[in-house]
């Protein structure tokens, strides 16, 4: 089981409710999944007293636990006031903090980030930062308050899979004891069983299952590969060697010949 | 019979038009002074169903692929059959091969093929996708005249307070002031603009992983630019964001934008359903026709068929045979 702050999952799956054909496939693909978690985008300009309401009615039937975003939060003071009005919004502490440094590439601005969690930290959120797989930003973020990391595998969206995998493995060996979740590159299915094997504690997706063909056999395969990673990891897996290594013994045979 | 349609929007005049045809009385009212204000009114009127099945489910190309020759046939010389261009900046090329995957009615095309169709966009993109039997009509012409039309044909207009008559049934088609909790409204936002430095012959889409925006050219050098899609049923003023990403999107297709004039910026409601369908439902009084979202020239006529049909108790369930 997987534990965040305290909450305990079975899903090791946690999916984005952005860019689906409408919100009937983003529910039905969300149901496929079995995941137990799902973020939500809060733009600043769809809430108020006029909020998205019928949206985010669809997103509460769901009756799965709801991390509000600060997706498109370019600074720091943005994003504290986007968490504030998604707790109010919500009823939850939880936030996955996004403070974006660039708007083309959205890659995170790890200075206003670590400001942001210690912010949002001191006002009782449990924050769950996007952010690289760099291993100082990453203390950072835990001396700020944070108990849960989510280093991307490579930029939002792009569908890459992971393209720095010695730094993902160092930030797991970094931080044996801190849930990691990977969010934000994965593009297939065999994107997440890859970090899933290296011992990440979940994933977080959006575009490859949104923009899929059919998100709904998406989602679910994402699902099963999710577990399937997961008990890899459990299981051992075998590291890879330079030669040939036979799986019969060969006592007894002339083999020095 | 006398049936009243509640909504001048592009729902309730193409029902209008269908009911008409058929020898019915028709009555149409608004709460508003004409047709200016309603959703439809800041709609793209690309006539686009192969496009759209990009990102909406079967029906919408079924029955979307009707539209053309609907319009086509209700007002003539309105309707302009030049396909849309499809095109991605350089660095989103993935863009245009996820597009084409996930769509059909197209032809690839290089650089000159480009150019050949869209002069001002020559030297630009080295790749497009053209969808040669998509069409698109200018919303607001399209509306003004079809509501002349109608009236020469004997439907009457109750604007504004005037109060319409009795009627023995009574079609809803007011989007999102219609009651119904299962409707939710997805806010969209658009800019105008007027350049004499490009023109373009046909819709063009610009691909963007997040921001994908089209551009229809229309008469006296204008462009429109749309549309922001985000759940809200705020139909306030445009935010600079969304002006910026459109404006942004426009200069990426033709860096001549830059200097075009803004003459009108606009944000409105779509009024759509859980599954982005539209629906006819049968209500105490008549019937609803609701959900257009962002297909509303597109689909409006084949809706408006299964509504008159419906009224006129034949019940041919366009849109459940659709679905099959």
């Amino acid at each position: 089981m997987l534990t965040l702050y305290g909450e305990t999952l079975a899903s090791r799956l946690l999916l984005g409710t952005a860019q689906y054909p409408s919100p009937a496939i983003m529910a039905e693909a969300v149901r496929a999944s079995a995941c137990e978690t799902v973020t939500v985008s809060l733009r600043r300009e769809t809430t108020g007293n006029r909020t998205g309401g019928q949206f985010l009615e669809l997103i509460r039937e769901l009756g799965v636990r709801i991390l509000p975003n600060t997706a498109g939060c370019h600074s720091v003071k943005e994003a504290v006031i986007t968490a504030q009005m998604a707790r109010e919004l919500f009823g939850t502490d939880w936030i996955k903090l996004e403070v974006i440094g660039h708007h083309d590439t959205l890659q995170p601005d790890v200075f206003g980030l670590v400001e942001a969690a210690r912010i949002l930290s001191s006002e009782g959120f449990k924050v769950f930062p996007y952010t690289t797989d760099d291993l100082v930003v990453a203390e950072r973020l835990l001396e700020a308050g944070c108990a849960v990391l989510m280093p991307w595998c490579a930029p939002i969206g792009s569908a890459r899979g992971p393209v720095n995998v010695d730094g993902l493995r160092a930030i797991r060996a970094h931080f044996p004891d801190v849930p990691l979740i990977v969010d934000a590159g994965l593009g297939r299915p065999s994107h997440a069983a890859m970090v899933m094997e290296l011992g990440f504690d979940a994933v977080l997706l959006n575009t490859a299952v949104a923009k899929a063909s059919d998100p709904v056999a998406m989602a679910a395969a994402f699902a099963e590969v999710v577990e399937a990673g997961r008990n890899a990891f459990l299981a051992g897996p075998l590291e890879p060697r330079d030669m040939a290594v036979p799986s019969t013994p060969v006592i007894g045979k002339a083999v020095f010949e | 019979m006398h049936v009243l349609i509640r909504g001048a929007g592009v729902a309730g005049l193409t029902l209008a038009h269908e009911l008409v045809r058929a020898g019915t009385q028709v009555t149409v009212c608004d709460i508003r002074s004409g047709p200016a204000g309603s959703a439809s009114w800041l709609a793209g009127g690309m006539l686009a169903p192969w496009c759209e099945r990009e990102n909406a489910e079967e029906p919408v190309l079924t029955l979307g692929r009707l539209a053309a020759d609907w319009w086509d046939a209700a007002l003539p010389g309105h309707v302009t059959r030049n396909g849309t261009l499809v095109v991605a900046p350089a660095r989103d090329a993935a863009e245009l091969d996820r597009f084409a995957a996930r769509t059909g009615g197209h032809e690839w095309l290089d650089g000159n093929a480009v150019a050949l169709l869209e002069p001002d966009l020559a030297g630009r993109f080295r790749r497009g996708l053209f969808f040669r039997d998509e069409a698109h009509l200018e919303p607001r012409q399209a509306m003004t005249t079809l509501s002349a039309a109608l009236k020469t044909a004997g439907v009457r207009f109750a604007y504004g307070n005037d109060t319409p008559a009795e009627a023995d049934r009574i079609a809803d088609c007011t989007g999102m002031a219609f009651a119904d909790k299962e409707l939710r409204g997805v806010r969209g936002e658009m800019l105008l603009l007027q350049t004499e430095e490009i023109s373009l012959s046909r819709p063009v889409r610009l691909l963007h992983p997040r921001i994908p925006v089209y551009i229809v050219p229309r008469e006296g050098h204008h462009f429109m630019v749309g549309a922001t899609m985000i759940e809200s049923d705020d139909d306030g003023p445009i935010s600079a964001r969304s002006t910026m990403e459109l404006l942004n999107a426009a200069y990426s297709l033709h860096p001549a934008f830059a200097e075009a004039k803004i003459v009108e910026t606009g944000a409105g409601v779509r009024p759509a359903y859980a599954d982005n369908l539209p629906r006819v439902k049968q209500t105490r009084e008549g019937i609803s026709v609701n959900g257009l979202y962002r297909h509303g020239f597109l689909l409006s006529p084949a809706m408006a068929q299964e509504a008159a049909a419906l009224i006129l108790n034949e019940r041919v369930e366009a849109f459940d045979e659709a679905h099959g």
